[in-house]
């Protein structure tokens, strides 16, 4: 896998223009801006300094901050995320990395039984506003624990925020606006689409709110939801719909947790179908929420059962057969084609 | 090519006061009399504190009590030897040091009797709530070290844990995390020698915890945990270097859980009533007053004020825990998030509706 060394970016924070910048340079660029405007954050995980991250995210933060604000921490993921958590309640503001969420396990006891609870244990006393890190998904050929989607465990659990974008604008506002939240947040990297593409990103500094989903694409017909890497996948099976004649609405969710039922609501109504995609696997996943969540509030208004699009319920296939596993542009068309078929 | 021995590790064990009384006055730190009966005072009042919340366990009054009987002077010595700015991260059976760091009794008591406001300790208390899952705060010792480091505050970070909590994979990250970064981070351990039924020997093959600190490079002394002037030297050393930039250090205070591991276990069904004897020789609350006695600092007279004292003021504790508010079934939503999402103003929304009806 190339590192894009040949590409490397070194932060826009005092640039004054806008930049076309990858989701990886704009995680780089959002942390740049961050840290500079606050010197409690701190950045560490694995190979996060000198290196500059093994996808090149926090490459020249080392260099521009030093390394008493980004640290290369030993090999151990509780450690980084436990350590984070004292930092955190002492006033620190710790942006950790774990290198591949499939490494995130030895973490899960950190994230769940003390950063997600302080603030409810303590009753507001301690808090923990840590942002968590991580590239997720498959799609890249990675060895085997390199291509997990396990964001519904985290989804499921009460007191972490998690948030999945899906572009390099976003990257940026909602990196940002992670930092500054006043409670922890698990920010999932797309890492298929981390070099995929260049968007136009705002120098400075700007928000994209947390909990707040966006209309990637207008529709009529039919309703997809989606997140991360999964958003570029339906927005290309939209456009060849679209040849068909249908015409498909693509919500980007960009927040899992807390979920804008609002917006995503508000479409299904308008449109009286939806499929919900994610690479995860089916069972209890984010979409088995969502699929609820529409019979819950928007029963009378479906045309047809809500479809979902998912991985199996099966362990990530290794590289030769995951382009099997990711649900894919056939798959997403088929499923829309059923809901206006019933 | 050799083979040849390239490091080496010895593991030293300080004593003071012995179990008969002996005192090794080379090695006796400079306390004045007024502190050393102070000691005492404060070691009889977890006990006393102690034996209240199993009654009131034992009377329904109260959930599950971790009891800190036998471990009185681990948790006076450290005390004692911390300052204002210290952070203290215990375990779950740190209840006296909680008290002493100013962690109010009725609130501990609350938090054990199933009322999270137990664990809102007051502005400014330096410590954090107990970690129940066993080992899970060696990290936040870790953290709390390296911010103190990091913004150069003349103060440590100390944690607790227990035998048991060695064996777990989070004190091993913990350390080996302390010692890269040089953290103001202490390591206490209170070897009681057992972690509900399986002894301290069914948790690690190493002959001591202390030796565990060499493995990451950092200074490990084990304590006579029973002899509160060792343990107030050996923390108070390890916290000063900890203070100043030295790093951190690792404590493992031999004790013993004189009572079971919680009011939910029977400790007779897994140790000897041999064993248990043996222990209550080692009793660091005799011995601290045989001290006292032996140099007329102390009497039956003072024993029975000390007594009905701390009597008094357990029961100013329980009456203010019983004083407490009942605590509002909307707070189960209140402090989730910063602000609530509204997902979650609807769950509560619909418990506020069936609690008022």
């Amino acid at each position: 896998m190339s590192t894009g060394r040949g590409q490397q970016y070194t932060g826009q924070a005092s640039a004054s223009e806008t930049a076309r910048l990858t989701i990886a340079q704009a995680v780089q660029d959002a942390l740049n801006v961050e840290m500079e405007r606050d010197p409690s954050i701190i950045v560490l995980g694995e190979d996060v300094g000198l290196n500059g991250g093994v996808f090149r995210a926090t490459d020249g933060l080392f260099e521009r901050f030093g390394p008493d604000r980004v640290m290369d921490t030993p090999l151990a993921e509780d450690a980084i995320i436990g350590a984070s958590v004292g930092l955190a309640v002492t006033g620190m503001r710790p942006v950790a990395e774990i290198q591949f969420m499939g490494f995130v396990y030895p973490a899960v006891n950190q994230i769940l039984a003390h950063a997600a609870r302080m603030r409810n244990r303590t009753r507001g006393r301690l808090t923990v506003p840590m942002v968590i890190r991580m590239p997720y998904g498959g799609g890249i050929h990675a060895p085997e624990s390199h291509s997990e989607s396990y964001e519904a465990l985290f989804v499921h659990s009460p007191g972490i925020k998690v948030v999945v974008p899906s572009n390099p604008y976003d990257t940026k506002g909602l990196l940002i606006s992670a930092i500054r939240d006043e409670d922890p947040v698990m920010f999932l990297e797309p890492k298929r689409i981390y070099r995929a593409f260049r968007e136009p990103v705002p120098p400075g500094s700007y928000t994209v709110p947390l909990g707040t989903a966006a209309i990637a694409r207008q529709g009529s017909d039919v309703t997809i939801i989606a997140w991360g890497a999964m958003v570029r996948v339906c927005l290309d099976a939209a456009s060849a719909l679209e040849r068909e004649g249908i015409s498909a609405e693509v919500i980007d969710l960009r927040t899992l947790n807390p979920l804008d039922r609002d917006t995503l609501l508000a479409s299904v109504t308008k449109t009286g179908r939806a499929v919900v995609v994610h690479e995860a696997p089916r069972t209890a996943g984010v979409g088995a929420e969502i699929v609820a969540l529409i019979n819950e509030r928007a029963l009378l208004q479906l045309e047809a059962p809500v479809e979902r699009v998912t991985g199996f319920d099966t362990v990530f296939p290794y590289a030769k057969l995951e382009k099997h596993y990711l649900p894919n542009r056939e798959r997403i068309s088929a499923a829309v084609r059923r809901t206006l078929e019933f | 090519m050799p083979r040849k021995p390239i490091h080496s590790c010895t593991v030293e064990r300080l004593e003071i006061l012995g179990p008969d009384g002996a005192l090794d006055a080379s090695l006796m730190p400079d306390l004045d009399e007024a502190t050393i009966v102070e000691l005492y005072r404060t070691m009889v009042r977890m006990r006393v504190f102690d034996d209240k919340a199993v009654k009131l366990q034992r009377q329904g009054r109260m959930g599950t009590w971790a009891q800190l009987k036998g471990q009185e002077a681990v948790q006076a010595g450290v005390a004692h030897a911390m300052i204002e700015d210290d952070w203290l991260i215990p375990a779950f059976r740190e209840h006296g040091l909680m008290f002493l760091r100013g962690v109010p009794g009725h609130l501990i008591y609350a938090y054990w009797a199933g009322d999270e406001r137990g664990a809102s300790f007051p502005e400014g208390v330096r410590c954090l709530p107990i970690a129940v899952p066993v080992g899970s705060q060696f990290t936040h010792g870790s953290g709390i070290g390296l911010s103190l480091k990091l913004r150069g505050e003349h103060a440590a970070a100390v944690t607790f844990g227990g035998d048991g909590a060695t064996s777990e994979g989070d004190f091993h990250e913990a350390l080996n995390f302390a010692g890269v970064f040089d953290t103001n981070t202490v390591f206490i351990i209170q070897n009681n020698q057992w972690a509900i039924s399986m002894p301290r020997e069914r948790q690690t093959s190493s002959p001591t915890l202390a030796q565990k600190a060499d493995a990451y490079g950092i200074p490990g002394l084990q304590v006579d945990g029973n002899d509160v002037f060792a343990v107030y030297v050996a923390a108070t050393e390890a916290l000063e270097r900890a203070r100043s930039g030295g790093g951190p250090s690792l404590i493992e205070a031999v004790t013993y859980r004189l009572g079971d591991h919680t009011t939910a276990d029977d400790a007779s069904r897994y140790r000897t009533g041999e064993e248990l004897a043996h222990w209550q020789e080692q009793d660091p609350i005799p011995r601290l007053r045989r001290y006292l006695e032996e140099r007329n600092l102390w009497d039956d007279e003072r024993e029975r004020t000390l007594e009905e004292d701390a009597a008094k003021w357990v029961a100013a504790e329980v009456d203010a825990m019983n004083a407490m508010p009942p605590p509002d079934p909307g707070d189960i939503f209140r402090y989730m998030y910063a602000s609530m999402p509204p997902a979650l103003a609807g769950q509560l929304a619909g418990l506020t509706q069936e609690v008022d009806r």
